[in-house]
Protein backbone atom coordinates (compact mmCIF):
# COMPACT_ATOMS: atom_id res chain seq x y z
CA UNK A 1 0.00 0.00 0.00
CA UNK A 2 1.25 3.43 -0.96
CA UNK A 3 -0.21 4.90 1.82
CA UNK A 4 2.17 3.19 4.49
CA UNK A 5 4.93 5.38 2.58
CA UNK A 6 2.93 8.45 4.00
CA UNK A 7 3.94 9.77 7.25
CA UNK A 8 1.79 11.14 10.11
CA UNK A 9 3.07 14.99 10.92
CA UNK A 10 1.88 16.43 13.98
CA UNK A 11 2.44 19.70 16.16
CA UNK A 12 5.13 17.95 18.90
CA UNK A 13 7.22 16.18 16.57
CA UNK A 14 6.83 18.91 13.57
CA UNK A 15 10.30 20.36 14.01
CA UNK A 16 11.89 16.85 14.36
CA UNK A 17 9.51 15.42 11.67
CA UNK A 18 9.87 18.33 9.02
CA UNK A 19 11.73 21.44 9.82
CA UNK A 20 15.24 19.62 10.87
CA UNK A 21 14.41 16.72 8.19
CA UNK A 22 17.92 16.64 5.89
CA UNK A 23 15.34 15.72 2.68
CA UNK A 24 12.72 17.99 1.10
CA UNK A 25 9.23 17.45 2.94
CA UNK A 26 6.02 17.53 1.37
CA UNK A 27 3.58 18.37 4.23
CA UNK A 28 -0.42 17.91 3.40
CA UNK A 29 -2.50 19.72 6.22
CA UNK A 30 -6.42 18.12 5.55
CA UNK A 31 -9.13 17.61 8.18
CA UNK A 32 -11.38 14.81 8.54
CA UNK A 33 -14.41 17.01 6.97
CA UNK A 34 -12.74 18.45 4.10
CA UNK A 35 -14.02 16.61 1.10
CA UNK A 36 -11.58 17.77 -1.20
CA UNK A 37 -8.66 16.94 1.32
CA UNK A 38 -10.32 13.40 0.72
CA UNK A 39 -10.07 13.61 -3.21
CA UNK A 40 -6.69 14.55 -2.81
CA UNK A 41 -5.51 12.01 -0.55
CA UNK A 42 -4.86 8.90 -3.55
CA UNK A 43 -2.50 11.81 -5.53
CA UNK A 44 -0.46 12.70 -2.03
CA UNK A 45 -0.44 8.51 -1.46
CA UNK A 46 1.07 8.50 -5.44
CA UNK A 47 3.14 11.08 -3.97
CA UNK A 48 4.89 9.39 -1.93
CA UNK A 49 5.23 5.94 -3.92
CA UNK A 50 7.02 7.96 -6.40
CA UNK A 51 9.36 10.28 -4.61
CA UNK A 52 10.09 7.37 -2.03
CA UNK A 53 13.68 7.47 -0.53
CA UNK A 54 13.83 11.23 -2.39
CA UNK A 55 10.79 13.33 -0.47
CA UNK A 56 9.74 12.76 2.74
CA UNK A 57 6.09 12.32 2.48
CA UNK A 58 3.18 13.38 5.31
CA UNK A 59 0.37 14.63 6.64
CA UNK A 60 -0.81 16.74 9.24
CA UNK A 61 -4.62 16.89 10.75
CA UNK A 62 -5.49 20.46 11.07
CA UNK A 63 -8.08 19.33 13.72
CA UNK A 64 -5.46 17.64 15.87
CA UNK A 65 -2.84 19.68 15.22
CA UNK A 66 -3.91 23.27 15.64
CA UNK A 67 -0.44 24.85 16.19
CA UNK A 68 1.36 24.13 12.80
CA UNK A 69 -1.33 25.54 10.87
CA UNK A 70 -1.51 28.97 12.71
CA UNK A 71 2.00 28.98 12.24
CA UNK A 72 2.22 29.17 8.68
CA UNK A 73 -0.78 31.13 8.05
CA UNK A 74 -3.14 28.41 6.79
CA UNK A 75 -6.38 29.17 5.76
CA UNK A 76 -7.94 26.69 3.28
CA UNK A 77 -7.52 23.17 2.91
CA UNK A 78 -6.21 21.08 1.20
CA UNK A 79 -3.02 22.98 1.19
CA UNK A 80 0.46 21.48 0.64
CA UNK A 81 3.50 23.39 1.72
CA UNK A 82 6.89 21.96 0.53
CA UNK A 83 10.02 22.84 2.83
CA UNK A 84 13.37 22.30 2.11
CA UNK A 85 16.12 23.00 4.87
CA UNK A 86 13.20 24.06 7.45
CA UNK A 87 11.99 26.88 5.00
CA UNK A 88 8.68 26.60 3.02
CA UNK A 89 9.58 26.58 -1.10
CA UNK A 90 6.49 25.80 -2.70
CA UNK A 91 2.74 26.28 -1.37
CA UNK A 92 -0.09 25.07 -3.16
CA UNK A 93 -3.94 25.37 -2.24
CA UNK A 94 -6.60 23.26 -2.97
CA UNK A 95 -7.04 20.48 -5.46
CA UNK A 96 -4.21 19.98 -8.25
CA UNK A 97 -2.95 17.73 -10.76
CA UNK A 98 -0.30 15.09 -9.52
CA UNK A 99 1.18 16.07 -13.07
CA UNK A 100 1.83 19.99 -11.61
CA UNK A 101 2.72 19.21 -8.19
CA UNK A 102 5.34 16.86 -9.82
CA UNK A 103 6.36 20.10 -11.62
CA UNK A 104 6.83 21.84 -8.62
CA UNK A 105 8.50 19.04 -6.80
CA UNK A 106 11.18 18.54 -9.05
CA UNK A 107 12.28 22.09 -8.94
CA UNK A 108 13.36 20.85 -5.72
CA UNK A 109 14.78 17.61 -5.88
CA UNK B 1 -10.74 -4.01 -36.17
CA UNK B 2 -7.55 -2.92 -33.90
CA UNK B 3 -8.17 0.65 -34.87
CA UNK B 4 -11.50 0.23 -33.85
CA UNK B 5 -10.84 -1.43 -30.27
CA UNK B 6 -9.23 2.02 -29.20
CA UNK B 7 -12.06 3.62 -29.81
CA UNK B 8 -14.46 4.44 -26.73
CA UNK B 9 -18.57 4.15 -27.30
CA UNK B 10 -18.93 6.74 -24.72
CA UNK B 11 -16.74 9.24 -23.00
CA UNK B 12 -18.14 11.16 -19.97
CA UNK B 13 -16.50 14.36 -19.27
CA UNK B 14 -17.60 15.00 -15.25
CA UNK B 15 -18.30 13.28 -12.44
CA UNK B 16 -20.84 15.62 -10.86
CA UNK B 17 -24.32 14.17 -10.48
CA UNK B 18 -25.16 14.83 -14.19
CA UNK B 19 -21.93 13.01 -15.39
CA UNK B 20 -22.01 9.76 -13.18
CA UNK B 21 -26.36 9.38 -13.91
CA UNK B 22 -25.07 9.66 -17.95
CA UNK B 23 -22.67 6.63 -16.78
CA UNK B 24 -24.81 4.91 -15.03
CA UNK B 25 -27.65 4.58 -17.75
CA UNK B 26 -24.40 4.05 -20.44
CA UNK B 27 -22.82 1.55 -18.75
CA UNK B 28 -26.49 0.03 -18.03
CA UNK B 29 -27.01 0.09 -22.13
CA UNK B 30 -23.27 -1.92 -22.57
CA UNK B 31 -21.74 1.20 -23.65
CA UNK B 32 -18.86 0.66 -21.22
CA UNK B 33 -18.71 4.72 -20.70
CA UNK B 34 -14.84 6.01 -19.71
CA UNK B 35 -15.64 8.93 -17.19
CA UNK B 36 -12.81 11.42 -17.07
CA UNK B 37 -13.48 12.65 -13.81
CA UNK B 38 -12.11 16.00 -13.34
CA UNK B 39 -9.86 17.57 -10.33
CA UNK B 40 -13.28 18.69 -8.91
CA UNK B 41 -14.31 15.62 -8.92
CA UNK B 42 -17.68 14.88 -7.83
CA UNK B 43 -18.90 18.33 -8.45
CA UNK B 44 -20.44 20.82 -6.23
CA UNK B 45 -21.90 18.74 -3.68
CA UNK B 46 -18.36 17.76 -2.70
CA UNK B 47 -18.62 20.87 -1.53
CA UNK B 48 -21.45 21.00 0.56
CA UNK B 49 -23.04 19.49 3.92
CA UNK B 50 -26.38 18.08 4.16
CA UNK B 51 -28.78 17.43 1.34
CA UNK B 52 -32.05 17.72 2.21
CA UNK B 53 -33.91 17.74 -1.10
CA UNK B 54 -32.52 14.68 -3.17
CA UNK B 55 -35.64 12.97 -3.44
CA UNK B 56 -34.86 9.18 -1.25
CA UNK B 57 -33.17 10.19 1.36
CA UNK B 58 -36.04 11.52 3.71
CA UNK B 59 -33.69 12.25 6.92
CA UNK B 60 -31.16 14.20 4.06
CA UNK B 61 -27.64 12.80 3.01
CA UNK B 62 -23.84 14.46 3.01
CA UNK B 63 -22.63 15.91 -0.28
CA UNK B 64 -19.69 13.69 -0.48
CA UNK B 65 -21.59 10.48 0.75
CA UNK B 66 -24.07 10.79 -2.12
CA UNK B 67 -21.56 10.92 -4.93
CA UNK B 68 -19.88 8.20 -3.44
CA UNK B 69 -23.23 6.19 -3.75
CA UNK B 70 -23.32 7.93 -7.56
CA UNK B 71 -19.57 6.47 -8.38
CA UNK B 72 -20.24 3.14 -7.00
CA UNK B 73 -23.58 2.49 -8.67
CA UNK B 74 -21.83 3.88 -11.99
CA UNK B 75 -19.04 1.59 -11.39
CA UNK B 76 -21.03 -1.41 -10.06
CA UNK B 77 -22.15 -1.66 -14.01
CA UNK B 78 -19.00 -1.30 -15.88
CA UNK B 79 -18.03 2.34 -15.89
CA UNK B 80 -14.37 3.02 -15.95
CA UNK B 81 -12.84 5.89 -14.45
CA UNK B 82 -10.20 8.13 -15.26
CA UNK B 83 -8.49 10.79 -12.84
CA UNK B 84 -7.27 14.25 -14.31
CA UNK B 85 -8.95 16.71 -15.93
CA UNK B 86 -9.20 16.99 -20.09
CA UNK B 87 -6.90 19.47 -21.46
CA UNK B 88 -8.20 20.02 -24.94
CA UNK B 89 -10.89 18.47 -27.49
CA UNK B 90 -11.27 18.24 -30.89
CA UNK B 91 -14.71 17.56 -32.14
CA UNK B 92 -13.69 18.53 -35.83
CA UNK B 93 -12.60 14.77 -36.78
CA UNK B 94 -14.93 11.48 -35.91
CA UNK B 95 -13.96 9.77 -33.52
CA UNK B 96 -13.60 12.31 -31.26
CA UNK B 97 -10.10 13.11 -29.91
CA UNK B 98 -10.12 14.03 -26.01
CA UNK B 99 -6.70 14.76 -24.13
CA UNK B 100 -6.04 13.90 -20.70
CA UNK B 101 -2.89 14.32 -18.54
CA UNK B 102 -1.23 14.07 -22.87
CA UNK B 103 -2.69 11.24 -23.55
CA UNK B 104 -5.39 10.69 -26.05
CA UNK B 105 -8.75 9.09 -26.45
CA UNK B 106 -11.08 8.43 -29.14
CA UNK B 107 -15.18 8.24 -28.99
CA UNK B 108 -17.67 8.30 -30.65
CA UNK B 109 -19.94 10.00 -28.37
CA UNK B 110 -19.21 12.02 -25.95
CA UNK B 111 -21.45 13.97 -23.00
CA UNK B 112 -19.99 17.17 -21.50
CA UNK B 113 -20.73 17.04 -17.89
CA UNK B 114 -18.48 19.89 -16.85
CA UNK B 115 -20.68 21.77 -14.54
CA UNK B 116 -19.44 25.30 -13.57
CA UNK B 117 -17.49 26.27 -10.69
CA UNK B 118 -17.69 29.08 -8.70
CA UNK B 119 -17.46 32.49 -10.13
CA UNK B 120 -15.17 35.18 -8.48
CA UNK B 121 -14.81 39.29 -8.34
CA UNK B 122 -11.97 39.23 -10.48
CA UNK B 123 -9.49 41.22 -8.29
CA UNK B 124 -6.42 41.13 -8.33
CA UNK B 125 -5.72 41.42 -4.11
CA UNK B 126 -8.38 38.36 -4.31
CA UNK B 127 -6.58 36.14 -6.39
CA UNK B 128 -3.21 37.07 -4.33
CA UNK B 129 -5.03 35.94 -1.35
CA UNK B 130 -6.66 33.16 -2.54
CA UNK B 131 -6.10 30.41 0.15
CA UNK B 132 -5.12 32.64 2.20
CA UNK B 133 -8.10 33.89 3.43
CA UNK B 134 -9.93 34.39 0.24
CA UNK B 135 -11.92 31.64 -0.25
CA UNK B 136 -15.07 30.00 -2.73
CA UNK B 137 -15.45 26.86 0.22
CA UNK B 138 -17.33 27.31 3.81
CA UNK B 139 -17.91 23.96 4.49
CA UNK B 140 -13.85 23.71 3.51
CA UNK B 141 -12.35 26.96 5.00
CA UNK B 142 -14.97 27.71 7.57
CA UNK B 143 -12.86 26.41 10.68
CA UNK B 144 -10.08 28.48 10.35
CA UNK B 145 -12.17 31.35 10.99
CA UNK B 146 -13.12 30.73 14.90
CA UNK B 147 -14.20 33.80 16.83
CA UNK B 148 -13.09 36.23 13.79
CA UNK B 149 -15.03 38.89 11.46
CA UNK B 150 -15.39 37.34 8.30
CA UNK B 151 -17.39 38.72 5.22
CA UNK B 152 -19.51 36.57 2.72
CA UNK B 153 -20.13 38.13 -0.41
CA UNK B 154 -23.02 37.37 -2.96
CA UNK B 155 -26.83 37.57 -2.10
CA UNK B 156 -28.40 34.55 -3.35
CA UNK B 157 -29.00 30.62 -1.83
CA UNK B 158 -25.52 29.94 -2.01
CA UNK B 159 -24.56 33.21 -0.10
CA UNK B 160 -26.98 33.31 2.60
CA UNK B 161 -25.93 29.39 3.10
CA UNK B 162 -22.22 29.82 3.35
CA UNK B 163 -23.22 32.74 5.55
CA UNK B 164 -25.68 30.53 8.23
CA UNK B 165 -22.82 27.80 7.59
CA UNK B 166 -20.09 30.45 8.95
CA UNK B 167 -21.52 31.47 11.67
CA UNK B 168 -20.90 28.08 13.94
CA UNK B 169 -17.37 29.49 13.60
CA UNK B 170 -17.49 33.45 12.95
CA UNK B 171 -17.62 35.70 15.81
CA UNK B 172 -20.15 37.97 13.06
CA UNK B 173 -20.31 37.34 9.31
CA UNK B 174 -20.59 40.70 7.32
CA UNK B 175 -22.46 39.97 4.16
CA UNK B 176 -22.03 42.55 1.76
CA UNK B 177 -24.47 42.84 -1.24
CA UNK B 178 -24.35 44.74 -4.17
CA UNK B 179 -28.34 44.90 -4.61
CA UNK B 180 -30.59 46.19 -1.84
CA UNK B 181 -32.51 42.82 -1.50
CA UNK B 182 -31.74 39.18 -1.52
CA UNK B 183 -31.86 37.03 -4.47
CA UNK B 184 -32.13 34.00 -2.35
CA UNK B 185 -35.38 31.96 -1.95
CA UNK B 186 -37.86 32.75 0.78
CA UNK B 187 -36.76 29.85 3.57
CA UNK B 188 -32.85 30.48 2.97
CA UNK B 189 -33.40 34.14 3.54
CA UNK B 190 -35.53 34.05 6.54
CA UNK B 191 -32.98 31.64 8.27
CA UNK B 192 -30.19 33.93 7.49
CA UNK B 193 -32.18 37.26 7.96
CA UNK B 194 -32.99 35.61 11.55
CA UNK B 195 -29.53 35.13 12.43
CA UNK B 196 -28.24 37.39 15.25
CA UNK B 197 -24.56 37.32 14.01
CA UNK B 198 -24.88 38.24 10.54
CA UNK B 199 -24.69 41.87 9.78
CA UNK B 200 -25.67 43.22 6.34
CA UNK B 201 -23.80 45.53 4.06
CA UNK B 202 -26.49 46.60 1.17
CA UNK B 203 -26.12 48.47 -2.15
CA UNK B 204 -22.09 48.04 -2.22
CA UNK B 205 -19.37 46.51 -4.19
CA UNK B 206 -16.02 45.18 -3.17
CA UNK B 207 -13.05 47.35 -4.84
CA UNK B 208 -10.00 45.69 -3.08
CA UNK B 209 -8.85 43.02 -0.52
CA UNK B 210 -6.66 44.12 1.89
CA UNK B 211 -3.48 43.15 2.30
CA UNK B 212 -1.55 40.99 -0.72
CA UNK B 213 1.68 42.60 0.70
CA UNK B 214 1.19 41.24 3.81
CA UNK B 215 0.09 37.37 2.55
CA UNK B 216 -3.31 37.44 4.76
CA UNK B 217 -6.90 39.24 4.54
CA UNK B 218 -7.05 42.25 6.74
CA UNK B 219 -10.03 44.02 5.61
CA UNK B 220 -12.43 44.84 2.67
CA UNK B 221 -12.82 48.00 1.09
CA UNK B 222 -16.54 48.43 0.04
CA UNK B 223 -17.59 51.21 -2.55
CA UNK B 224 -21.91 52.24 -1.87
CA UNK B 225 -23.36 52.00 -5.51
CA UNK B 226 -25.98 54.77 -4.38
CA UNK B 227 -23.45 57.42 -2.50
CA UNK B 228 -20.22 56.30 -3.93
CA UNK B 229 -18.75 56.30 -0.33
CA UNK B 230 -16.26 53.63 0.30
CA UNK B 231 -15.83 52.10 3.55
CA UNK B 232 -13.44 49.60 5.09
CA UNK B 233 -14.67 47.09 6.68
CA UNK B 234 -11.67 45.18 8.49
CA UNK B 235 -12.23 40.86 7.93
CA UNK B 236 -9.81 37.91 8.04
CA UNK B 237 -12.04 36.36 5.94
CA UNK B 238 -13.77 36.32 2.64
CA UNK B 239 -15.88 34.13 1.34
CA UNK B 240 -17.23 34.72 -2.30
CA UNK B 241 -20.51 33.49 -3.13
CA UNK B 242 -21.72 35.56 -6.52
CA UNK B 243 -22.05 32.53 -8.31
CA UNK B 244 -21.06 30.51 -10.98
CA UNK B 245 -19.89 30.00 -14.06
CA UNK B 246 -19.97 27.03 -16.68
CA UNK B 247 -17.01 24.91 -17.26
CA UNK B 248 -16.86 25.49 -21.42
CA UNK B 249 -13.56 26.71 -22.25
CA UNK B 250 -12.82 23.12 -23.70
CA UNK B 251 -15.21 23.97 -26.24
CA UNK B 252 -15.34 27.61 -26.99
CA UNK B 253 -15.54 28.01 -31.39
CA UNK B 254 -16.65 23.65 -31.31
CA UNK B 255 -20.09 24.22 -29.61
CA UNK B 256 -22.61 26.75 -29.77
CA UNK B 257 -22.59 28.43 -26.12
CA UNK B 258 -24.65 30.97 -24.89
CA UNK B 259 -23.94 34.70 -24.39
CA UNK B 260 -23.04 33.42 -20.52
CA UNK B 261 -21.04 30.39 -21.64
CA UNK B 262 -23.42 27.81 -21.17
CA UNK B 263 -23.87 24.93 -23.97
CA UNK B 264 -27.38 25.42 -25.84
CA UNK B 265 -28.42 22.14 -25.78
CA UNK B 266 -31.96 21.50 -28.51
CA UNK B 267 -34.05 18.12 -28.77
CA UNK B 268 -33.05 17.17 -24.82
CA UNK B 269 -29.55 16.77 -24.19
CA UNK B 270 -28.26 17.55 -28.11
CA UNK B 271 -25.62 20.26 -28.47
CA UNK B 272 -24.98 21.61 -32.49
CA UNK B 273 -22.47 19.20 -32.95
CA UNK B 274 -24.38 15.42 -33.77
CA UNK B 275 -22.74 12.98 -31.55
CA UNK B 276 -22.07 15.45 -28.77
CA UNK B 277 -24.60 15.85 -25.39
CA UNK B 278 -24.40 17.73 -22.57
CA UNK B 279 -25.66 17.76 -19.14
CA UNK B 280 -25.88 19.22 -15.70
CA UNK B 281 -25.07 22.12 -15.27
CA UNK B 282 -22.69 23.00 -17.84
CA UNK B 283 -25.97 23.76 -19.99
CA UNK B 284 -28.41 24.98 -17.38
CA UNK B 285 -28.29 28.40 -15.16
CA UNK B 286 -32.09 28.44 -14.07
CA UNK B 287 -32.57 24.74 -11.94
CA UNK B 288 -28.86 23.98 -10.74
CA UNK B 289 -30.37 21.08 -8.96
CA UNK B 290 -28.38 17.98 -7.77
CA UNK B 291 -32.15 16.43 -8.90
CA UNK B 292 -31.90 18.48 -12.23
CA UNK B 293 -28.48 17.38 -13.18
CA UNK B 294 -29.38 13.58 -12.57
CA UNK B 295 -31.97 14.00 -14.80
CA UNK B 296 -30.26 15.76 -17.60
CA UNK B 297 -27.45 13.00 -17.45
CA UNK B 298 -30.11 10.35 -17.90
CA UNK B 299 -31.14 12.23 -20.68
CA UNK B 300 -27.98 12.61 -22.22
CA UNK B 301 -26.98 8.97 -21.86
CA UNK B 302 -30.34 7.59 -23.79
CA UNK B 303 -29.87 10.67 -26.66
CA UNK B 304 -26.25 9.02 -27.04
CA UNK B 305 -27.58 5.54 -26.83
CA UNK B 306 -30.01 6.34 -29.67
CA UNK B 307 -27.24 8.48 -31.76
CA UNK B 308 -24.77 5.22 -31.84
CA UNK B 309 -27.22 2.75 -32.72
CA UNK B 310 -28.30 5.01 -35.72
CA UNK B 311 -24.73 5.56 -36.24
CA UNK B 312 -24.23 1.60 -36.33
CA UNK B 313 -27.67 1.52 -38.58
CA UNK B 314 -25.92 3.82 -41.11
CA UNK B 315 -22.53 2.03 -41.05
CA UNK B 316 -24.22 -1.28 -41.72
CA UNK B 317 -26.14 0.14 -44.29
CA UNK B 318 -22.81 1.91 -46.08
CA UNK B 319 -21.31 -1.28 -45.62
CA UNK B 320 -23.96 -3.44 -47.38
CA UNK B 321 -24.23 -0.88 -50.63
CA UNK B 322 -20.27 -1.00 -51.08
CA UNK B 323 -20.87 -5.14 -50.68
CA UNK B 324 -23.93 -5.09 -53.35
CA UNK B 325 -21.83 -2.43 -55.56
CA UNK B 326 -19.56 -5.18 -57.63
Amino acid sequence: MATEKVQVFSDGEFDQQVLKNTAPVLVDFWAEWCAPCKRLGPTVDALAADYEGRVVVGKLNVDDNPSTPGKYGIRGIPTLLLFKGGQVVESVVGLVQKDDLKKLIDRHV
Amino acid sequence: MSASQDVRQVIVIGSGPAGLTAALYTARANLAPLVVEGVEAGGQLMLTTAVENFPGFRDGIMGPDLMAEMRAQAERFGTEILQGDVTAVDLRERPFRITVSGREYRTQALIVATGASARLLGLPSERALMGRGVSTCATCDGYFFRDQDIGVIGGGDSAMEEATFLTRFASKVHVIHRRGELRASKIMQEKALANPKIVWTWNSEIEEIKDPAKGQVSAVVVRDRETGRRTEIPLSGVFVAIGHQPNTSLFTGQIDLDAAGYIRTHDGSRTTVPGVFACGDVQDHVYRQAVTAAGSGCMAAIDAERYLEDLAHAAHAGAGGIAAKP
